[in-house]
């Protein structure tokens, strides 16, 4: 295992991870650095979701090991590795489709607050007064005022992913993972969230931003790493992997055919 | 801490005032009799306690009889070894119906969806078979449970006599046997009541309906959901047990038929009948299937042909016979075809209903009162669809 960095936040080792005959992730090495922006590009059925769902708990690897702030993660639960500070967006959102916008980042909230069960029903929700200003305060952020009491099963597909990444920023995470937060959004949609990720970026928050759309990439990431059937085949800042000739032939020169 | 929000506190006085007159509003109904009005308390609070997980939590258990009876048992144990007063009997029935479902749901909550269910009503049947078999000296097999002359009742003994003929369950010289029962289950069922609404509406009820929406999703928020999905279970299996406890208390008797898994899909019915995820459903659902097993089971040809004797003969001859499949031993038609009937057009069980006539009566007298409001109310439901 490689040494992390003193400023390395996760640090994703030698990690392998097979479906059957599939090699899904091969021999993954990655190093996030505290408050910078890491995007990974690639083509569909790179293995991009799947790493980051390695990295959630949701998958265990094959071999390797996956280490956040210098504590292994790899075999941990998903709601120990949210508590001790990753949250994720889904590529297709995973919210509470019959509760409310409102409660929706509410429950997030109390999970930060209370940890992971806390059997409190001596007090009603609406006397949570905190709770449900900083929710207001985070809905506000995502632009979704208007919607505090629609069930979040009606949404629009873009108001889905926004609403979750309402539900991860309540939470303050130390690791930010998103998982294509874009798709499937309109232009001024897909501008207002890049506008929102640059703020949070301000705030100090360390995130990792899987992107179809160059455009999104290239205009928030700090380091890049592209990855190709299943193995990572450059990597650097923005400008060095725009000119890198592997990349356009596997991935950059292949989209714009 | 003791506190509902206005429009809660609201309904649960209502409810207060509805289940504690109940001997007076049933009595056109012909159901205002204290051995039925004690069913309905008791398994209107079955039934809420059931919606917990089924309705917040999502959990369908087949097996929550097999706590009615745990009860049942207990309370008449309660009575044959302590005292005939049904306090310690029902504090008894929740405890150990409460250690059961936290063993039973331990195990059960491994699996979730069809694998709950079928390892719930597995443990159920097998707590029926062994109450017939190992169990016979806790629970005396078929013949059940009863009181009898020799038993200890160390509590009332000490301070009294033992008396000529079997005691009775009394709270303080209040019998339990009939009205003093009824109000006795009726005033608990108003406090379940009122549990199921703090839980509904508590950061604890909001995480179980969090699960029963996406279960997933409460993992990768931070949240275990298997001490939330494994605290529902055993709150709700502590109501079944409390359920059971006063069906002794009412009638200190216990057998295991009450454990059969025919009981347990009856409350399954009860809260789909009545609104799952509501709290006023399940009762509604369970005071319903009640009336129908006890008041139309009890209608026979005669008493149809006295109903109906304003009518000419012809008539009479012909309509009787035809209603007669329905009434006596057709109950259960009459109760499937109804339950077919809500479940295809009301999902969302008779409360549903409620809720569809009531936007419409307010969508009715708000054209009436605030017609110049109506432009801006119309743009924006349009807006919202
Ligand atoms: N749970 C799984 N079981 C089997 N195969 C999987 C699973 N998850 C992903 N895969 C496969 O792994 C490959 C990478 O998928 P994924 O990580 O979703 O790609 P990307 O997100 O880069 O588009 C795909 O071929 C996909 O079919
Ligand atoms: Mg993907």
């Amino acid at each position: 295992m490689a040494t992390a960095k003193h400023n390395t936040v996760l640090h994703v080792a030698d990690v392998h991870m097979r479906f059957g005959g599939l090699h899904a992730l091969a021999d993954i090495d990655l190093e996030i650095e505290e408050g910078k922006i890491h995007a990974i590009i690639g083509p569909n059925g790179a293995g991009k979701s799947t790493l980051l769902n390695v990295c959630v708990g949701r998958l265990a690897p094959t071999s390797g090991a996956v280490v956040f702030d210098g504590q292994v993660i790899t075999g941990m639960k998903p709601h120990e590795i949210n508590q001790i500070g990753v949250a994720r967006v889904f590529q297709t959102p995973e919210i509470f489709s019959d509760l409310s916008v409102m409660e929706n980042v509410m429950a997030p909230a109390f999970a930060k607050r209370d940890g992971a069960f806390r059997l409190n029903f001596m007090k009603n929700v609406g006397q949570e007064k905190e709770i449900r200003q900083e929710a207001e305060h985070f809905i506000e952020d995502v632009g979704m005022t208007a919607e505090l009491e629609t069930p979040a099963g009606s949404l629009s597909r873009g108001d889905k992913r926004r609403l979750e990444l309402a539900m991860c920023l309540i939470q303050h995470p130390r690791l930010l993972l998103l998982d294509e937060p874009t798709a499937g959004m309109s232009r001024h949609d897909t501008n207002t969230t890049i506008e929102l990720l640059k703020k949070i970026k301000a705030r100090g928050m360390t995130k990792v931003i899987i992107e179809h759309d160059m455009h999104v990439v290239f205009s928030l990431a700090d380091k890049i790493s592209v990855l190709a059937q299943g193995r990572i085949i450059a990597e650097g800042d923005p400008e060095t992997v725009r000119n890198d000739p592997e990349v356009k032939k596997a991935y950059l020169g292949g989209a714009q055919e | 801490m003791l506190t509902l929000p206005k429009k809660e506190l609201i309904t649960f006085l209502i409810f207060a005032v509805v289940v504690l007159s109940m001997p007076v509003w049933l009595i056109p109904f012909g159901a205002s009799y204290p051995g039925l009005l004690q069913t309905f308390a008791i398994f209107g609070l079955f039934a809420v306690g059931f919606n917990i997980l089924f309705g917040l939590t999502g959990y369908l258990s087949f097996g929550h009889a097999a706590f009615l009876g745990v009860g049942s048992y207990t309370a008449v144990w309660s009575f044959k070894l302590f005292t005939m007063n049904p306090i310690p009997a029902i504090i008894f029935a929740i405890i150990i119906s409460g250690v059961f479902a936290l063993l039973i749901g331990f195990i059960s909550l491994r699996r979730s969806g069809i694998y709950f269910s079928i390892l719930t009503l597995a443990f159920a049947q097998m707590s029926y078979n062994l109450a017939y078999s190992v169990l016979t000296p806790v629970t005396n097999g078929e013949t059940g449970l009863a009181l009898t002359m020799q038993d200890p009742r160390i509590i009332d003994l000490a301070f009294s006599e033992r008396g000529e003929a079997l005691p009775q369950v009394a709270l303080f010289g209040l019998n339990m046997a009939g009205y003093g029962g009824f109000y006795f289950a009726a005033i608990i069922l108003i406090l379940g009541y009122f549990v199921a609404q703090k839980i509904a509406i508590s950061p604890f009820g909001m995480m179980l309906k969090g699960i029963k929406s996406n279960q997933n999703r409460m993992g990768y928020t931070g949240l275990n959901t298997k001490p939330y999905t494994l605290a529902a279970f055993v709150i709700s299996g502590m109501y079944a047990g409390l359920a059971g406890g006063l069906l002794a208390v009412t009638d200190p008797l216990a057998g295991a038929e009450r454990m059969q898994w025919t009981a347990s899909g009856e409350i399954v019915l009860m809260v789909v009948l009545g609104g799952i995820g509501t709290i006023f459903g399940p009762v509604l659902g369970a005071w319903i299937i009640k009336y129908f097993a006890n008041i139309f089971s009890a209608i026979n040809e005669n008493i149809l042909h006295n109903m109906f004797s304003f009518l000419p003969a012809s008539v009479q001859d012909f309509l009787v016979p035809l209603l007669a499949l329905f009434v006596g031993e057709g109950w259960e038609l009459t109760m499937g075809l109804m339950f077919v009937l809500v479940v295809v057009f009301l999902p969302g069980g008779l409360m549903e209903g409620y809720r569809r006539i009531a936007v419409r009566i307010s969508a009715m007298s708000s054209k009436e009162t605030k017609s110049v409001d109506k432009p801006a109310q119309t743009d924006k439901q349009a807006g919202g669809e």
